[in-house]
């Protein structure tokens, strides 16, 4: 490689800044057993580091006021958006809740998920892993504070260089303090999710909330400081197993962020006046290795650290445009059309292909399969055991006696009162523990209510030691019913 | 060990010497987090030692500076059981069991407690459920032997039923003839007429026999209507229940050699609390009265 201090000295100095700088994670350098080598990412500007602004701003927004947010469901229910009652065993996200046996919803929203995630990366790469994924966020928004702090990439490097000294130590505090504070929050605000957040808040403050919402606290803050402050991107390249499984998603036509080698190529320091013939338009100023925040090199190709955060893309379009070359040397592109391109042809857009159409389908499959049983959910269950010891109990008239627990599940807001029949069974006769009568059982608002029910039936009436029969419960106010299968056991003969 | 070391010509790394058809072992060092956690893990162990019991020694064990052993860990949880349940046991001594049965908050705890001492006391002889067996009341049926409702399950569970305690529940159900009191047709003729009692068709004379010496000999106990009495503890003939079983060879065996099953008194084994606990529990199975 070219001493980058000659060139800076070069009639190029005064239009594009040049950086001394080494890609420490390179393929061919890094080995296992070396320590860490820290990164000091450049400050980029562009068109992707504004979105990624917005989308820092928008995803810490929701994480930290989502459990704020309040959603009425009627006096008898929690009014808080997205709760997730661990006591109560129910999950609330605005008009839907789920109730612990539903929990079938919550693999269906993962698996949503996994499959949105497979499409993405399939169309367009590792978005999530550039933009929005927690690690990504949190990272960037310790490294802003850092910047704030100690200033700019050389800086950073200098004060890290510097001995100790009182302003050193006070920067150091100040950094640090403002990390531990962001991760305070953090955690703070994840306990939110799983208690009424206004009420939680009050009592954390008076320090009279649960232990187990300070240890929570406790340990989001400390990963977050660890995390975001010091493990940064070896989160992503030693920690995460998505880098690994990307690879199966992404082919040949899926967006990767990646360097025009035939347009770069070869690559030197550019005299401004200069001609361009004979040469690539790469003029080799290290800007986007300086902005990396994995410590790569794009232009050694596609490599397993890359997070796509194409801050390499701002940063190289700005030096084009001051060095008045097109923009694009470093771009989102597919390894097809960087093919294509070499052979002379035009770029195409290629997102229908068997695996994006296969993800596409199984998520609206999913999709509208878990839609309508959200819009088909009853609000009413009924569960029902049969007493299997003893099995039946003969009474002193000859008739035959069977022992159940009912359990009926009102998940509506307001208190229901529900009659109970057996179907199949002739002249059957309740008894029952915890109401009056089996025609009056009342349930309070999303709760289970529970009952011991003896049915009877007349000697003689069971044949061949069981009877299929149905358990029916009738919503009094509405006529709703719901009905449950079970049988009634009797002697064998 | 150290035969042979030589420095890897592609790797750079020294090896330990060891070397197999040509394969030599490359000496990397052990990754630092790795040497961190294992210097920890003895830092850790000698602490463990010194704050636990660990050593064995000819006649005792090290015991360690915090006094810890897994006995006295479960007396101290057992104790804090025992304090945590005494919100409940205390109003429960205090309280007679029919109180306890119509205040919701001591039935419920009372119905679980009652099953857990069921089970621990009462299951060798009258089942896990509760079903009894033959010579063992069915404790689930609406057929009480001295009474059904709370109050005097209490008492059969808290004195027995001929049992050494003075306050026991005691009658006898005689060996007829064993103890020659009747003869042999008079018993079988009885037993014709207890059976004729369940609406079995018998033959009318045995019947008129068994009747008169079932008015001689039996309606003391099981009363004219021969359906019993809770006082007595003199079971009804005339139901579909049978203690010891309802065919005539069953009968004719009871009236023969008597019956006379022992249920022992709980009150001077178990705590007061826990015989009320039982007897809600019991009342609760399906057939309290």
């Amino acid at each position: 490689m070219e001493s980058p201090d000659a060139a800076a000295s070069g009639a190029l100095g005064d239009v594009v800044e040049r950086s001394e700088v080494e890609p420490v994670n390179k393929k061919e350098w890094r080995s296992l057993y070396q320590k860490r080598e820290k990164i000091h990412p450049k400050r980029a500007e562009g068109t992707f580091r504004r979105i990624k602004w917005i989308v820092m701003a928008v995803t810490l927004a929701i994480y930290y006021l989502a459990p704020w947010l309040r959603w009425d469901r009627g006096p008898d229910a929690p009014d808080q958006a997205i709760l997730i009652d661990m006591p109560a065993r129910k999950f609330y996200f605005f008009f839907i809740e789920i109730w612990p046996q539903e929990f079938y919803y919550v693999t269906g929203l993962l698996i949503l998920a996994a499959l949105s995630l497979f499409l993405i990366t399939s169309v367009a790469g590792r978005v999530w892993c550039g933009y929005t994924c927690p690690q990504t966020v949190w990272t960037d928004l310790f490294i802003a504070v850092e910047r704030m702090i100690e200033g700019d990439r050389n800086a950073r490097i200098k004060l890290d260089r510097a001995p100790f000294s009182m302003s050193k130590l006070r920067k150091r505090a100040e950094k640090h303090a403002i990390w531990l504070l962001i991760a305070l929050c953090t955690g703070g605000a994840w306990v939110f999710y799983f208690a009424d957040a206004p009420t939680l808040a009050g009592e954390l403050l008076r320090f009279d909330a649960p232990a187990i919402a300070y240890i929570t606290i406790g340990i989001l803050t400390g990963t977050t400081y660890l995390l975001g402050g010091f493990a940064r991107e070896q989160v992503c390249t030693y920690m995460c197993p998505w880098p690994r499984i990307q690879s199966a998603m992404i082919d040949e036509d899926s967006l990767i962020v990646t360097y025009h080698a035939d347009r770069g190529e070869p690559r030197g320091a550019h005299k401004k006046g200069e001609s361009w013939e004979g040469r690539g338009h790469c003029v080799d100023c290290n800007q986007c290795v300086a902005v990396c925040p994995m410590g790569i090199d794009i232009r050694d190709g596609m490599q397993l650290e890359c997070i796509s955060c194409a801050l390499c893309i701002d940063a190289c379009d700005g030096v084009m445009d001051k060095v008045g070359l097109p923009r694009g040397l470093i771009a989102y592109d597919t390894i097809t059309n960087m093919e294509r391109r070499a052979e002379g042809k035009k770029p195409i857009g290629h997102i229908l292909r068997p695996r994006t159409i296969l993800y596409a389908s199984l998520i609206a499959v999913i999709g509208s399969v878990m839609l309508y049983l959200l819009a088909t959910r009853s609000d009413l269950e009924l569960n029902v055991l049969r007493d299997r010891n003893p099995l039946f109990v003969t009474l002193s008239d000859g008739s035959i006696r069977n022992g159940y627990t009912v359990k009926i599940l009102n998940m509506a807001h307001e208190t229901r009162t529900f009659g109970l029949t057996v179907e199949g069974l002739e002249n059957p006769t309740y008894t029952v523990v915890g109401a009056e009568d089996v025609s009056a059982l009342t349930v309070g608002p999303d709760s289970v209510g529970s009952f011991r029910i003896f049915v009877a039936v007349p000697q003689g009436t069971i044949h061949h030691g069981s009877k299929d029969v149905e358990f029916v419960i009738t919503d009094k106010a509405t006529g709703d019913e719901v009905e449950n299968e079970t049988s009634f056991k009797g002697p064998r003969r | 060990m150290a035969r042979d070391r030589k420095t890897d010509t592609v790797t750079g790394v020294e090896t330990t010497g060891h070397e197999w058809d040509g394969i030599r072992e490359l000496d990397n060092p052990l990754p630092r987090w790795w040497l961190w956690v294992f210097y920890a893990s003895i830092l850790w162990a000698v602490v463990y030692w010194i704050l636990m019991p660990a050593w064995p020694g000819i006649t005792g064990y090290t015991k360690g500076l915090l006094g810890y052993s897994n006995r006295g860990a479960f007396a101290e949880k057992v104790e804090a059981a025992r304090a945590a349940q005494s919100v409940y046991l205390d109003r429960i001594r205090d309280a007679s069991v029919s109180e306890i049965n119509s205040d919701p908050e001591l039935l419920e705890f009372s119905l679980a407690g009652g099953r857990s001492a069921f089970a621990v006391n009462c299951s060798q002889c009258h089942g896990s459920g509760a079903q009894g067996g033959p010579g063992y009341p069915n404790l689930n049926d609406d057929n009480w032997l001295w009474g059904g409702d709370v109050d005097a399950i209490y008492q059969t569970i808290r004195f027995g039923v001929r049992s050494d305690h003075p306050d026991t529940r005691q009658n006898i159900m005689p060996a007829f003839l064993d103890d020659g009191i009747l003869d042999r047709s008079q018993v079988n003729d009885v037993a014709t007429y207890v059976q004729s009692l369940s609406g079995s068709e018998e033959p009318a004379d045995a019947v008129e026999r068994g009747g008169q010496v079932f008015a001689e000999q039996c309606v003391a106990c099981h009363q004219e209507d021969a359906k019993g009495s809770h006082d007595l503890g003199a079971p009804n003939l005339t139901d579909a229940i049978w203690l010891y079983g309802g065919t005539r060879a069953d009968i004719v065996n009871s009236i023969t050699h008597g019956r006379s099953g022992v249920m022992p008194a709980w009150a001077p084994r178990l705590e007061s609390e826990t015989v009320k606990q039982l007897a809600v529990y019991v009342h609760s199975l399906g057939g309290g009265e």
